[in-house]
């Protein structure tokens, strides 16, 4: 009934997941609704300011027309401006104004009473008073006065986000040992079961009789959690002046754009011929076509442990891996590039007189060049990713290694920061490799 | 002699299946240097298969190609080829596209650029020499092709439907061009097209080809092309034969088409 079993566990598991979901949908539809709400103020705004006059404001059929469709800069600009004072104000930046801040947690003098009863049936009511104060401070314990009868007022210093035990009878005449417990706190009752809500914290009852006292966390998010722009911001800055964990972040970046560079090239440099052999002789492409048809869909992250096992965490295993990553995409970018040559090109070069060799340089690698630069796209998106995957298991400098080793810390604005900056790395490698296309290969596209 | 001789073509091949495709059998003609010829036929007639036979781009299975005593062995600068489309270098200019075949051999820049001014001139591209040829319109695309051909100073020119893909205003001027372009050179030259018309003003000589296996069905003597060059067009259209002629032509393809289509109902 081991199926059984597994069948139960998956379940369980199925549920959970649906009702994460279910948490996130109120802050998915709060985050729709304020793009709509932008969206209609901005057509509103836009027909009052100038009505459009293009061609396509002439169609009456625009739904399905996705020549009408193009991208609204003003979306964008929406989307990534929303994004970031969604980020601060979900995590107290100082950089909004407090007003755009979400529910923060409690922070400040608080206070409630709990009523008493002793052994003898004997009750009283006493005072608590509560400071919160904000992580990185460490205020003062303070005293209050104790009052009178058998319970004495107590004082107590939380940190936000943290809770703390209240026990209240070591001040008092009588004690949890000699049978004293609460009853109720503000008025209301309290037991095990029961927590009383108060206006600024959660007060429990523990198994021992004394009091957990929560104060209230608000929906921000703790820095260790999701810290705030700023914060990530002043991240780099620190690391980029004085490196992390004695390594600069130009180093970091440096290790890892060098593996992926060199992975590539030496990948291109090997792939790019053999490619070229497999879509001009059968022999070729009939010894490699089971080769690489097998090792094309292994994803290069799959081979990161046998890398390790024969290369090490060295520079060695990393530019072997990337060169894997590389070799079998350049080499089916260039075979098809290859086999993409109008075959009346080729008859119009030999009735011109073009020996092979010339085909080769004149017609066929030139006619090849846009499938390579595709392919160049493709792989250096993978080698990107699989270095900073490979960084993550075992390296000594990267960015992969950065954003690991903060992780183990709790370093939590490294790991973001680390993040944006592969983000956008990447995306300046695309960009780039794009702008490269445009200028080497103009006629891409236009056969 | 100098000519072109095709002796006593036959094209046979397996298929993978187990059938074999009988495409052309026992084609024979003699083109004197300087003709100017075209051939017309059903689909699968066999002309294109005859005109890559021609090129030495496929080895006939009987027979043989000679030309000025030489036999046909593969391709070469002497046959040059003119496509429908899309055989052009779009990663070169037109000026590059055209100097092409002269590169091959080697021949120094200054002269080449000679060679492609004039004939540049000829096809009246001169202002588009350092155009990339995807920036030109399909009909001056043609005109880079030809040009190209030319510079290579073939002895015969092949052209496999050329106008095919132009608008019907372009392709009158291109049949111009290229009878101006005959008489200018002296090239022989063989036309493949799919248009009557186009056989009939661009053939001093028009082959009608029949259809499995692919054979010579009728030869005709035209005057048309003679008439035609410096002329318009549109006027050698009104000349009394032209009509009954093609009349006759399109007549005969008709029936060879019904003929195709009998069979292949009839073998279902």
């Amino acid at each position: 009934m081991k199926i059984a079993l597994v069948l139960g566990e998956l379940f369980e598991e199925t549920t959970q997941v649906l009702f994460s979901i279910l948490g996130a949908i109120p802050y998915i539809v709060g985050y729709v609704a304020i793009i709509l709400a932008c969206m209609f103020i901005w057509k509103i705004v836009k027909r009052g300011l100038t009505p459009a006059s293009g061609y396509n404001s002439r169609k009456t059929v625009t739904f399905g027309d996705e020549s009408t469709v193009v991208s609204n800069t003003a979306a964008s600009i929406i989307s990534i401006v929303l994004i970031f004072v969604l980020w601060g104000a979900f995590t107290g930046s100082k950089l909004l104004p407090g007003f755009l801040h979400a529910p923060g947690p409690f922070v400040g003098d608080g206070s409630f009473s709990y009523t008493m009863e002793a052994a003898n049936g004997a009750t009283d009511t006493a005072d608590v008073s509560v400071l919160v104060h904000p992580a990185g401070e460490k205020p003062d314990v303070f005293e209050v006065e104790q009052g009178d009868g058998i319970a004495k007022n107590d004082a107590l210093v939380v940190q936000s986000y943290r809770s703390k035990l209240l026990r209240w009878d070591a001040n008092d005449e009588t004690t949890r040992k000699e049978g004293a417990k609460i009853v109720a706190v503000n008025g209301q009752p309290i037991s095990k079961d029961n927590d009383v809500i108060t206006d600024f914290a959660r007060i429990a009852l523990t198994d021992k009789g004394t009091l957990n006292v929560e104060p209230k966390k608000g929906v921000q998010m703790e820095s260790i959690w999701l810290p705030a722009p700023e914060q990530v911001w002043g991240k780099l800055v620190t690391i980029a002046t004085d490196g992390y964990q004695n390594v600069t972040l130009a180093q970091h970046l440096g290790f890892s754009l060098w593996r992926v560079v060199v992975g590539f090239l030496i990948g291109a440099l090997v792939g790019i011929p053999l490619g070229y052999a497999m879509g001009l002789s059968d022999w070729f492409r009939g010894w490699f076509d089971p080769i690489v048809e097998f090792m094309r869909p292994v994803p290069p992250l799959a081979l990161i442990p046998l890398v390790i096992i024969w290369a090490g965490i060295g520079e060695e295993g990393k530019v072997i891996l990337l060169f894997l990553a590389a070799l079998w995409i350049m080499a089916i970018a260039a075979r098809s590039g290859v086999s993409g040559v109008n075959i009346t090109k080729i008859h119009a070069a030999y009735s011109l007189g073009a020996s092979k060799w010339q085909i080769l340089r004149r017609v066929i690698i030139p006619n090849s060049l846009p499938e390579i630069f595709t392919g160049a796209r493709v792989a250096m998106g993978v080698c990107w990713g699989t270095v900073v995957a490979a960084e993550l298991v075992a390296a000594e400098k990267g960015v992969g290694k950065m954003i690991v080793s903060a992780s183990k810390f709790q370093d939590t604005d490294i790991v973001m920061m680390g993040i944006i900056l592969i983000g956008i790395i990447g995306f300046a490698i695309d960009v780039g490799i794009r702008q490269l296309e445009k200028y080497l290969v103009p006629w891409k596209g236009k056969s | 002699m100098s000519g072109l001789m095709i002796n006593d073509i036959s094209m046979r091949f397996d298929l993978p299946n187990g059938g074999s495709v009988q495409a052309l059998k026992n084609v024979s003609l003699d083109i004197k240097s300087g003709e100017l010829m075209s051939v017309l036929g059903p689909s699968g007639c066999g002309k294109t298969t005859l005109l890559n036979i021609v090129a030495g781009f496929l080895a006939p299975s009987e027979g043989q190609i000679v030309l000025n005593d030489q036999p046909v062995t593969g391709p070469s600068p002497e046959r040059g080829m003119v496509f429908q489309q899309g055989a052009l270098f779009e990663w070169m200019s037109v000026r590059d596209n055209v100097a092409f075949g002269p590169d091959m051999k080697g021949t120094p820049r200054a002269q080449s650029n000679k060679t492609v001014d004039r004939l540049l001139d000829i096809v009246g591209l001169q202002e588009f020499k350092e155009k990339m040829v995807y920036e030109l319109s399909g009909g001056m695309q043609q005109r880079v092709a030809l040009a190209r051909c030319l510079a290579n100073e073939p002895d015969v020119i092949l052209m496999d439907e050329p106008l095919g893909a132009l608008d019907a205003l372009t392709r009158e001027k291109m049949q111009s061009l290229v009878l101006d372009l005959w008489k200018e050179t002296g090239k022989t030259i063989i036309l493949i097209t799919h248009s009557v018309e186009e056989a009939l003003l661009l053939g001093e000589r028009l082959l009608v080809m029949a259809p499995r296996p692919g054979r010579i069905h009728k030869e005709y003597r035209l005057p048309f092309a003679d008439l035609g060059v410096g002329n318009d067009l549109r006027e050698v259209k009104k000349h009394p034969d032209y009509a009954t002629t093609r009349e006759e032509i399109l007549q005969m393809i008709w029936e060879m088409e019904e003929e195709i289509m009998g069979r292949a109902e009839g073998g279902n």
